[in-house]
């Protein structure tokens, strides 16, 4: 900043307004490159695997009552697989939500609540989850 | 002058948008993937739910269990399972995408359509499987 350098402007083809390191990193103007396409396609695939994990032990359950449900609940082979899927289910909402804001709501007040609401809704819901399956493994 | 006049009465030139195009099935999926995504996302207070009722004692898991019995429940159990499976099989779709492969429009459609058709019969099978586990049927 304390020197300024003068440069002639580059023509169209010689142009080069980002700098080598900008270009290394690969970041686009948002400043975080891929990174959200990456996360989002990452977690979908722990999802699916997860998902199918998880939901093919909770039919299982279906009609179960409270003891059952607990113990089931409690053992490594779902409380695990749970604990994983609300994880990654955490970051791919979140991501997803954020993607909703950003298309459909401009106002730059309501965008910005609304992606701060998204992260505390997605940190709630999940943080209530680990706690309660937390609870259920360990029967404090 | 007599631009800005024009700019004042007519409204500017807005660039096509959903209106103006046929439905195809790619784009009903599409919109269904954010809309079942975003199901997804509020239903998550369901399990939630479930999940605390079942850390807290034998009566708040009843009283949670009853109503996910009870009609209401029920039909949102229902809807909740079809937006998983529509949306988890939307995903797979969007990975063979992203594989840079089924991008021809007969593909395309393929793959729209058994979206749709395999989360409502996917949907189907884990509800019968889940009444046969409760003995219903």
């Amino acid at each position: 900043m304390s020197e300024t350098t003068l440069r002639p402007t580059p023509s169209p083809t010689q142009a080069r307004i980002r700098t080598q390191l900008a270009r290394a990193r690969g970041l686009g103007s948002a400043k975080s490159g891929t990174d959200h396409f990456w996360r989002q396609r990452m977690t979908a695939v722990a999802n699916l695997v997860l998902v199918i994990v998880v939901l093919l032990q909770i039919v299982g359950l279906v009609g179960a009552d409270y003891a059952t449900a607990v113990a089931a609940l409690g053992r490594p082979v779902m409380a695990l697989p749970l604990l994983l899927l609300v994880l990654s289910g955490m970051v791919h909402m979140r991501l997803g939500m954020q993607t909703i804001i950003e298309d459909y709501v401009h106002s730059e007040g309501s965008k910005v609540l609304l992606l701060m609401l998204n992260t505390f809704f997605v940190v709630a819901v999940g943080l209530a989850c680990v706690y309660a399956v937390a609870k259920i493994s360990f029967g404090a | 002058m007599a631009n800005a006049e024009m700019q004042r009465t007519r409204p500017r030139p807005l660039s096509p948008h959903l209106t103006v195009y046929k439905m195809l099935p790619n784009m009903l999926m599409s919109g269904l993937h954010r809309i079942t995504g975003a199901a997804l996302y509020f239903g998550t207070l369901l399990l939630a739910w479930w999940l605390i009722a079942a850390a807290s004692g034998p009566e708040a898991f009843n009283t949670a269990t009853w109503f996910m019995g009870s009609p209401i429940g029920l039909l949102i159990l229902f809807g909740y399972s079809w937006a998983l499976l529509h949306h988890m099989l939307g995903g797979i779709r969007h990975f063979i995408w992203d594989s840079g492969r089924g991008f021809d429009l007969s593909t395309v459609d393929m793959l729209s359509w058994g979206t749709i058709i395999g989360s409502a019969g996917l949907t189907v099978l884990l509800w019968v499987v889940g009444l046969i586990a409760k003995g219903g049927l």
